[in-house]
């Protein structure tokens, strides 16, 4: 199967020692599995986070006891106050979109697949990358440490918590949403609770975190740049490795510009300068005058011209696996390889250019606004040449319904069904009145966040068997999908409706506002859609741990797949390929070969000996068609 | 002919997809379409770190655009703006740095030339004048602190400390990796991989140290000759 192989260089040899083999790892696959699991713990917390905000909203001024408990200045007597509130919209978002959706689909799957499937033994710089997951894990330390200084009292006012910039204890964490807007980021406890020592280490925290992530970029650049096995030529890569490498130029390109941002906000909120900050603001009945001639729409600038690349680096891998993973279950090549390449390219390119569509409420000039309007719009070409290439290769096919394709079909209906109102909200005059509304929220839950979550349930249920060699169960697999499936739909689509009725984001309660009880019920409805969701990612968890023990024994390729990394064993050795780097001589999705003996035909299958002549199919054979 | 196709055969589809026709020779051998040379080659695996370096360069360079557009556009929209007068010694700063360019740019020829020796040396004069440069930077500072400007005194000195101190922490980088190179300089050279390896290294520190200067020269206008 595996066709003509010569010696390679032995690099590294396997460590021996527990600490440099699981904790201090260079290997790329011990990285990615750390990766993973820094996004599953992340991922409880920031589930447990959007739990707490559900349970405020449906059932506000109710009287949590455990919540009392815990956190007796930010839920005195057990009833959630709004700065805890907010502070949890805060704590959710950062650590949703830095630690779950950035960590998981790039440093975890990418990590872990991109070199087997190029065919390199280890990452180009193996101690970069091992440094990339450790500067990471400090930055989640970092931010969790934001919820004890900001959050609780006894921290806050201890030396410690004074030496941070002090904090208030009303909160669970600082208070600026993900997007930390200044100046309500940038000028301290002035602007009120959750404003203190939390917002500095959640400044930190990111800072660290772009570090990390640039690092892991530059590996993963190189990487492929440099090290494809022979053969492996650009265009005979799976699509994931497109994938990850159009999100890696995306985070090196788009870090940087947090990181500077960054510092500027540090800056602003330590040693006293006004980049951010106005002359003048009005506190209270106080006024600041420390600070003048500072512009907050900067910050917004330099956040957002990040923030916009960051939405692709979410989805993009996710775009990558389910590309895979369609054709393989639908035992078809990928419909349009070539333009599905061209697709990730402008997807990623046009996303350095549309930053301004989440500003048009902000006072810019209208000519501004609507560059940026018709150059967002026009994403939607490369999203929907994705989009109907994925149809096309589900198109006439024998699916095989396995747990990875589901949830990789699961992908492209959400992908439709939360993009599509990007169309909406991607227009200025549309967007002026839904903006800052749960249309919003419910937009880029879908398509940023459930679909990106999607594409990571595919990965690791199709690759679980390579990661570890055994299958997850399937039968819990599929219970998973189906009420996660219509879960994350009940939850999402009657925000659509919330939002056009006017309901506004970032909102601890609504009691106050009587022109929206009529929503109550779906508000309670959305609340219990998410329970149950919540509650049956704890089915996946287990099936998780169950399966690395337990789980049915997998061969090496199992899912009769093409691609490189179904050539080794499971799980890979050391230096992936056992020292014999594997030759390609064919493309990543061949599949239903006409006259070819197999219904799939792996890459490292070399071509018939006798020679081929003009108008004879690849395999020497007549095309019976 | 027993295969399970799910679909009707495909005579043809694009690169990457199903089956090509090929071409008379079978265009899809490794020689045609793979690295040419033998592999694992030297080149390949010294030239990663020459590929490294201009990735990593890329996202400097977007760390220092993001710097300068903030730049640019605090200066425009204020009103409390109040340009500094040139540190003069910024002048010495710049020559420092123009001319430890050019004896790293000799020692990396030297390496070729396999006359060690003459490569420690001018790596030497390198450092030295990297350590005059940073130390003549921070002189500038001191020259404002005396004068009583710090960081939060006007937007213009906020910018000059900061993009002067992000420009330092990069040099320091570059002194640690002239260091890095000094140390390889000790170690024996018999080997192919550790020639290439040493070469690629010292091309991808020059290419950094020169990206340094040429940096120091575009703050150095930017801060002091736009306006």
């Amino acid at each position: 199967m595996s066709g003509e192989t010569h010696e390679a260089v032995h690099r590294h040899e396997a460590p021996t020692s527990f600490i440099r083999k699981y904790i201090f790892s260079l290997d790329h696959k011990v990285i990615g599995i750390q990766y993973i699991v820094l996004a599953l713990v992340a991922v409880l917390v920031g589930m447990t986070m959007s739990l707490l905000m559900r349970m405020n909203l449906s059932w506000p001024l109710t009287h949590w006891p455990i919540l009392g408990t815990l956190f007796p200045t930010g839920a005195p007597g057990g009833i959630m106050n709004p700065d805890f509130y907010l502070s949890l919209v805060t704590m959710h978002g950062t650590i949703m979109v830095f630690f779950v959706l950035t960590t998981a689909p790039q440093g975890g799957f990418g990590n872990y697949f991109l070199p087997i499937q190029i065919g390199a033994e280890d990452m180009a710089f193996p101690f970069l990358n091992m440094m990339s997951f450790w500067v990471t894990l400090v930055g989640f330390i970092v931010l969790l440490a934001a919820i004890f200084v900001e959050g609780n009292t006894t921290i806050a006012n201890s030396a410690l918590g004074v030496a941070l910039g002090g904090a208030s204890g009303a909160t669970v964490g600082p208070i600026g949403g993900w997007t930390g807007y200044a100046p309500l980021s940038a000028v301290g406890m002035a602007a009120g609770p959750g404003e203190g020592a939390g917002m500095n280490l959640w400044i930190v925290s990111i800072a660290i975190f772009c570090v990390g992530s640039l690092l892991g970029a530059l590996n993963f650049i190189t990487t492929l740049l440099n090290m494809r096995t022979r053969g492996m030529s650009l265009m005979r890569m799976p699509l994931t490795c497109w994938a990850w490498f159009t999100t890696a130029v995306l985070a090196l390109l788009s870090f940087p510009v947090l990181l500077a941002g960054g510092i500027l906000l540090l800056l602003d909120r330590t040693v006293g300068t006004s980049f951010f900050i106005p002359g003048g603001l009005v506190f209270g009945s106080s006024v600041l005058t420390t600070h003048t001639g500072g512009s907050p729409i900067l910050w917004q600038h330099l956040f957002w011209f990040f923030g916009h690349p960051e939405v692709y680096i979410a989805i993009l891998p996710g775009m990558g696996a389910t590309s895979h993973i369609l054709s393989t279950f639908a035992r078809k090549p990928v419909f349009g390889y070539r333009a599905m390449v061209f697709a990730i390219f402008a997807i990623g390119l046009l996303g350095f250019f549309v930053w301004g569509h989440h500003m048009f409420i902000s006072g810019m000039s209208p000519y501004s606004a609507m560059t940026f309007s018709i150059l967002t719009l026009s994403i939607g070409v490369p999203s929907a040449v994705k989009t109907f290439n994925w149809l096309g290769t589900l198109w006439g096919a024998k699916i095989r319904f396995t747990t990875p394709m589901l949830f990789a079909i699961g992908f492209v209906s959400l992908f439709v069904a939360g993009g599509i109102t990007g169309l909406v909200l991607g227009q200025t005059s549309l967007d002026l009145p839904v903006h800052d509304t749960y249309f919003v929220l419910a937009h880029f839950h879908l398509v940023m966040g459930v679909a990106s979550i999607f594409g990571m349930f595919a990965a690791i249920y199709f690759w679980f068997p390579k990661m570890f060699g055994r299958f997850m169960n399937d039968r819990l697999g599929k219970l998973h999908f189906w009420i996660t499936f219509v879960g994350v739909y009940c939850i999402f689509v009657p925000m659509h409706t919330m939002g056009m009725v006017g309901m506004p984001r970032r909102y601890a309660q609504f009691t106050e506002y009587r022109w929206l009880d009529t929503l109550h019920p779906l508000v309670v409805f959305v609340s219990i859609a998410a329970i149950v969701t919540v509650l049956t990612q704890l089915l996946f968890y287990f099936n998780l741990v169950w399966s690395v023990f337990r789980g049915k024994k997998a061969g090496t390729n199992p899912w009769e797949a093409t691609t490189l990394e179904w050539t080794t064993a499971s799980p890979p050795p050391h230096d992936n390929f056992a020292g014999v780097l594997p030759v390609v001589y064919r493309g990543p999705y061949e599949f239903a070969v006409p006259g070819a003996a197999n219904d799939f035909v792996m890459q490292t299958e070399p071509d018939a000996e006798s020679p081929v002549t003009e108008g004879v199919g690849g395999n020497g054979h007549n095309g019976r068609h | 002919m027993a295969t399970t196709v799910g679909t009707r055969p495909l005579t043809k589809t694009g690169i990457g997809g199903g089956p090509k026709s090929r071409g008379p020779n079978g265009n899809s051998s490794p020689k045609r379409n793979g690295h040419d040379r033998a592999f694992p080659d030297l080149n390949s695996a010294a030239n990663r770190y020459r590929i490294g370096m201009w990735v990593g360069l890329a996202s400097i360079l977007m760390l220092f655009t993001a710097l300068s557009s903030a730049y640019i556009v605090r200066a425009a929209s204020a009103n409390d703006w109040q340009p500094l007068t040139m540190p003069r010694i910024l002048l010495l700063s710049t020559t420092l740095i123009l001319i430890s360019s050019g004896t790293l740019e000799a020692a990396r020829r030297k390496l070729k030339d396999a006359s060690s020796n003459a490569h420690g040396r001018w790596l030497l004069v390198t450092v030295a004048l990297g350590i005059g440069f940073l130390t003549s930077q921070l002189l500038a500072w001191r020259h404002l602190v005396r004068q009583g400007i710090y960081v939060a005194s006007n937007p213009h000195s906020s910018f000059f400390y900061l993009l002067t101190a992000a420009h330092g922490v990069h040099l320091l980088g570059g002194l640690a990796a002239l260091a890095y190179l000094l140390l390889r300089t000790r170690a024996p050279q018999g080997d192919p991989l550790a020639v290439a390896k040493s070469q690629a290294g010292a091309d991808a520190v020059t290419l950094y140290w020169h990206f340094m200067d040429f940096l120091w020269l575009y703050l150095f206008v930017l801060l002091f000759f736009v306006r």
